[in-house]
């Protein structure tokens, strides 16, 4: 893939360490190609569960440590930053139609050629949900012929049955040592997923153990002319 | 957050006795529950920054595990059970949490003069 061919890439998602998880390894192929690449966020995962392990946070405190790593994982991914300041777990309530107004505005302005998101039903987490409707709503409300283009993550765990084989799969392999750096940057939600790595019978040392887990990140390429409702 | 003190903990419940407070009050089995488990279901509940006021408040140890219980007496009751963490911060406010072994937030109530930020 040519990843110079875009001008601007724009992610949305809901929670600090979405970007990381999913998204980094192509991030980070976009950056390398001088590619811009800006995160809206939309909120900073103040409900979460995971409080470090051992634990550190509290759900006071949570918001600004979670504002603080995502802020150290878009230095490690040299990637701008947009918080738009929703509340964890209540996006799906909010207005569809402002959230994409709002969208759409930032991308419109930033003149985003890739906008990647969560697909809708197909992500699990109502926010990813919520913020993946909206981000399609907004893409669907520019002109065709300045629209960009729109990748989806799916996580279901059937999602190859359901949607099929992702359009586009990125081998992260090349990145994948700073990909580790972010994900590690939200300290307090990867703690516990690397512990857990760590106690697991295959495992086979941090680095391997999470490149086998995390190489791949697959995207559907998404036309929203073709969507149903 | 430190392990419980229960007197502790019953001296700062007193202090906000008969006097309006804000609660926040959760529990969550997490957004992933039946994405790992698909027997499961995911559940939660929480509310944040109701006022109430209570006449009396009490912390009550589990018999069979270091977890608590505590019920505030309103017009009619505040329960939470499942906890094992407090913290009594900077902004006065009272913050009880039980976690897993893994460190996960299971349950929470917290307790506070003033509205907690939003
Ligand atoms: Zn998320």
């Amino acid at each position: 893939m040519d990843y110079s061919q875009h001008k601007h890439v724009v992610i949305i998602y809901p929670h600090p360490d979405d970007e990381s998880f999913g998204t980094s390894g192509t991030i980070l192929n976009f950056r390398e190609a001088g590619v811009p690449v800006t995160y809206l966020c939309g909120t900073l995962g103040e409900m979460g569960r995971n409080m470090g392990s051992p634990f550190f946070a509290n759900r006071e405190t949570l918001p600004e440590i979670r504002k603080q790593e995502l802020i150290d994982a878009c230095n490690v991914l040299d990637m701008n930053l947009e918080m738009l300041g929703y509340r964890d777990k209540t996006v799906e309530f909010e207005s569809r139609d402002d959230i994409a107004q709002r969208l759409k505005q930032f991308i419109v302005d930033l003149g985003a050629t890739l906008v990647i998101t969560f697909y809708p039903p197909y992500a699990v987490h109502p926010d990813h949900n919520a913020m993946g409707a909206a981000a399609f709503e907004a893409v669907k409300g520019i002109e065709p012929e300045n629209r960009p283009e729109l990748w989806a993550t799916a996580i279901i765990n059937n999602r190859n049955e359901v949607l099929g084989e992702p359009d586009i799969v990125v081998d992260t392999e090349s990145v994948f040592e700073k990909k580790l750096e972010a994900i590690k940057a939200h300290r307090s939600q990867a703690e516990g997923m690397l512990s857990k790595m760590r106690e697991s019978s295959d495992f086979i040392g941090e680095y391997e153990s999470a490149l086998q887990r995390l190489q791949f990140e697959s995207f559907y390429r998404i036309d929203v002319d073709e969507l149903d409702e | 957050m430190k392990t419980i003190n229960q007197e502790e903990v019953q001296k700062y419940i007193d202090q906000f006795a008969n006097e309006p407070v804000y609660i926040h009050l959760e529990t969550t089995n997490g957004a992933y529950a039946k994405h790992f488990d698909k027997t499961a279901h995911n559940v939660g509940a929480y509310i944040r920054n109701a006022q109430i006021k209570y006449e009396r408040g009490k912390i009550i140890k589990s018999d069979d595990f270091d977890t608590y219980r505590v019920g505030l007496k309103t017009g009619g009751w505040v329960y939470a059970e499942g906890l094992t963490d407090y913290e009594f911060n900077d902004e006065g406010q009272l913050l009880l949490a039980g976690h897993d072994q893994q460190g996960r937030l299971m349950v929470a109530l917290q307790i506070s003069p003033k509205p907690f930020r939003m």
